[in-house]
């Protein structure tokens, strides 16, 4: 019994390790793409000045990136991440302008009144999106896209079209801790909130046993609707915060900000391991695919830049995305071939 | 001496240095029904897939109709007239009747439009030669198993087929659809088409085949004619060792509450007026033919099907169970029918799968999931149910069919439940899995638990029962007890109607 017990410690580190190689590939990449640019850009790619610039850009998709992981794991997904991330940044912005104006309540009671207000927003549009999927049955990919279209058209008919600008919140995306700016630390505490949760928790255990089998979870007692719901509920709210997140950096809120990030938060779960068929995706997977993706948009951008000094580099970023994740599932298909191969050859 | 369709001799075969045959010989005689028998993973799969050229063997020698083949390539093998009806039989299922068996020759005569009209019929022939009739337009997704295994079956005699092997082709059939099976295949041997069978079914391996080949790890046990074996002798050298089994008796004592109370239970069309007593320490079996309502009768139990009249009382409390939280709330565990789609996380951990029912009570500090009290958990019931793994976090699907279902009963035991219903215990399990499976059954009832078990495996039933309820279309129409019955007249009362 006691051998037994420190064997089957011992071997799911190991085959934890083993079982990671993805990660690890993902991880030799992400590496390899920092040290190319940072060879090839001298003086540019690597200094105090691009890491904190870099820093301030990943964190808006990154956050994004958490809510389509977790409704991911449980086999569905959430396109409507980016009307919540909106709309809620709306309702904050609202009500900066209209209560935090030239005479209105002090500052650092309405500040913290927006933001409320927004995770509220996100809330409740996560929790339609969950009531949906579970109690309704609908097909994730088309109850978020009604929702997505529907979030974002709410925005249009209450700001009427134009950006709501207020610079109340530009201290959130302008200023840094001990050298970190905010945007980073949020996006830090995200991936160590959703690791312990998707880890250690009962919650996160079902997440993973509801996107492997939803059958057997119903089979084994696992309430599934509660799950869902709760999964949508914290895709709803993890967008709110990417919405607080747009409005401290744009210094506006406005219905059709980030709208390439949809997509762009697929490909990010697609590259960091996470199957779109459900049960499969770990945080570290996705922390290091939202990394690669800026360092390739960055240094692509520097590098085309400086090769032809014109400004339409910019669209060649898109462009080196489905580029990367092309390369690593064809990496990741060539290495786990090779890996068969050897396997029998062993034999 | 007899004509040969097929020799191997001193077949080797190994995946990634795990031996699936060693020197293995099998001999096919031509017009004549063969069963390949043997436990799971004895090499069975393995062994068909070399001579339908799906594998490529490491050693050995292969003659097929006189002809020696280095490598024989799956085209080489259908040419050969080999035809292999896989257990998924590699129907497309959104085509209808017709064009699964027509199309493949369409296809090759490399015509540029269908010619419908010779599409069905060549469809219809095909189905008259087994004498069989089916709806030729009707898609094959909505035909029962044993028509697609029909259907699979002319499709096979369309491409010439002179040696058929099916891979336990009864295992999803009812035993009149066993029957109907049979007859097709007598029928076909006596116009010269040779089968092999692949089973684990030994009644049926005894009632069919002519010559049996037993394999045991990979390797040969035995080869002969059919009037060579018997039952016991098929076990034996299946399983390598005797195997008897006891029956279980059980007197509840009947002073006390019921530990459950089934009355007048009806569903709309499915269950009439169910009604019976479940004692504490008992096993009562629930049997009938597919469609008979045993499922049914589980699955509202379990609160997956809602009720139309009735009472459920457990421990004489009247409850409703209206959901499967409903159902666990009151002790009720259920161990499906389909283990592998309803029962098990298959990409998941063996450890994942055992402790999902329980991984909430396995909290420690702040309500985060302690992963040593879980560790524990996982170890103390793999080895408990003796679930034999290198590894507990390899994924569930790396075990053989017996192990999966130990895993299935290792997460409700792990709940603690005071009333287990199990469909299907034993389905795909092999014989000596089975045996320690019904040891087990015992053993948890001999502790007080109540078990439920729906199975038409008649020996099953003799064995673990202490009593056996027979249903028919949606009702109970008798009680049978597993001591005045035996086997032949217990298969007489299933199918009757």
């Amino acid at each position: 019994m006691e051998e037994t017990k420190t064997k089957a410690a011992q071997k799911s580190l190991l085959s934890r390790l083993s079982g990671d190689s993805y990660i690890l590939r993902l991880l030799a990449i992400t590496i390899l793409i920092f040290i190319a640019f940072s060879i090839v850009l001298p003086g540019k790619f690597f200094t105090v000045r691009n890491l904190q610039s870099m820093a301030v850009q990943f964190p808006e998709f990154g956050i994004l990136a958490f809510a389509i992981m977790i409704t991911m794991i449980t086999g569905g997904i959430d396109l409507s991440i980016v009307g919540a991330a909106n709309l809620a940044a709306i309702a904050a912005a609202l009500i900066l302008t209209h209560l935090g104006g030239d005479g209105g309540m002090s500052l650092s009671l309405v500040i913290p009144l927006a933001m409320v207000a927004a995770l509220i927003v996100g809330s409740i549009a996560g929790l339609i999106n969950g009531f949906l999927v579970a109690k309704v049955g609908i097909t994730p990919i088309l109850a978020t896209l009604g929702t997505w279209s529907l979030y974002t058209g709410l925005s249009y008919v209450i700001t009427g079209g134009p950006a709501i600008t207020t610079t109340q919140l530009a201290f959130i995306g302008n200023s840094s801790v001990v050298g970190l700016p905010i945007p980073v630390i949020v996006f830090a505490l995200l991936a160590v909130a959703f690791s312990i949760m998707l880890n250690r928790t009962t919650f996160g255990f079902n997440v993973y046993m509801l996107g492997t089998n939803p059958t057997a979870a119903r089979f084994s007692g696992i309430n599934i609707d509660r799950v869902l719901i709760r999964t949508y509920w914290l895709s709803g709210l993890v967008a709110s915060i990417a919405g607080i997140i747009f409005l401290s950096r744009a210094n506006s809120a406005k219905p059709d900000y980030g709208a390439s990030y949809v997509l762009l938060t697929v490909l990010i779960a697609i590259l960091g391991g996470i199957s779109y068929t459900g049960g499969v995706g770990k945080v570290s997977g996705l922390v290091l695919a939202v990394l690669s993706i800026q360092f390739l948009s960055t240094g692509l951008n520097m590098l085309m830049l400086q090769l032809s000094g014109s400004s339409k580099a910019i669209f060649f970023r898109q462009f080196a995305w489905g580029g990367l994740l092309l390369l690593v599932m064809v990496i990741n298909y060539y290495s786990e071939k090779w890996k068969d191969k050897r396997a029998s050859e062993a034999a | 001496m007899a004509d040969e369709i097929i020799r191997l001799t001193g077949i080797h075969k190994s995946f990634a240095g795990v031996r699936a045959l060693q020197d293995v010989d099998l001999t096919i005689e031509r017009g004549k029904i063969h069963c390949l028998v043997g436990e799971n993973g004895c090499g069975k799969s393995t062994l068909i897939k070399i001579i339908a050229g799906v594998y490529e063997r490491d050693a050995g020698e292969m003659i097929i109709n006189g002809t020696r083949y280095e490598k024989l390539t799956p085209i080489e093998a259908i040419r050969e007239g080999i035809q292999v009806i896989y257990q998924d039989f590699s129907l497309f299922p959104n085509l209808t009747v017709a064009e699964n068996i027509a199309l493949n020759e369409e296809l090759a005569e490399g015509r540029r439009f269908v010619n419908w009209r010779n599409v069905y019929r060549v469809a219809e022939d095909a189905l008259a030669q087994i004498d069989v009739q089916l709806p030729l337009k009707a898609r094959v997704e909505e035909m029962s198993v044993a028509n697609k295994q029909l259907i699979a079956i002319s499709k096979a005699l369309r491409q010439n087929a002179q040696v058929i092997i099916m891979d336990e082709p009864t295992s999803a059939l009812t035993e009149r659809e066993v029957r109907a099976l049979f007859s097709v295949i007598r029928k076909l041997e006596a116009r010269g088409i040779t089968f092999l069978f692949v089973s684990h079914k030994l009644n049926e391996v005894l009632e069919i085949s002519e010559k049996i080949i037993v394999l045991r790890n990979g390797k040969n046990v035995s080869q002969g004619n059919r009037s060579e074996y018997d039952n016991r002798r098929l076990v034996r050298e299946m399983t390598g060792h005797d195997i008897t089994t006891k029956r279980y008796t059980y007197t509840p004592d009947k002073s006390s509450e019921p530990l459950l109370r089934v009355d007048g239970l009806s569903a709309k069309d499915l269950l009439y007026e169910i009604s019976f007593d479940l004692y504490a320490g008992e096993i009562v079996g629930v049997t009938g033919l597919l469609g008979s309502g045993r499922t049914e009768l589980a699955l509202a139990l379990f609160g997956t099907l809602s009720i139309d009249a009735g009472q459920i009382s457990i421990n004489g409390e009247p409850v409703k169970i209206k959901s499967i939280q409903d159902a666990i709330a009151h002790g009720i565990g259920y161990v499906p029918e389909d283990r592998l789609t309803e029962g098990l996380f298959l990409e998941r951990s063996i450890g994942n799968n055992v402790v999902v029912r329980i991984i909430d009570r396995l909290r420690g500090t702040l309500g985060f999931t302690d992963p040593r009290r879980v560790n524990a958990q996982i170890d103390h019931w793999v080895n408990a149910l003796s679930i034999k793994t290198s590894d507990p976090s390899l994924p569930a699907k790396t075990l053989s069919g017996g192990n999966q279902q130990r895993v299935v009963l290792a997460k409700w035991l792990a709940s603690e439940p005071n009333l287990l219903i199990m469909n299907g215990p034993t389905i795909g399990v092999d014989i000596g899995s089975k045996d320690e499976l019904h040891e087990m059954m015992k053993t948890l009832a001999g502790q007080g638990m109540g078990l439920l078990v729906i199975s038409d495996d008649i020996p099953e039933l003799l064995a673990t029962c202490n009593r056996i309820l027979l249903m028919r279309h949606g009702r109970i129409v008798e009680e049978i007890q597993p001591a005045q019955t035996n086997e032949n007249e217990l298969a007489a009362k299933l199918i009757e109607e």
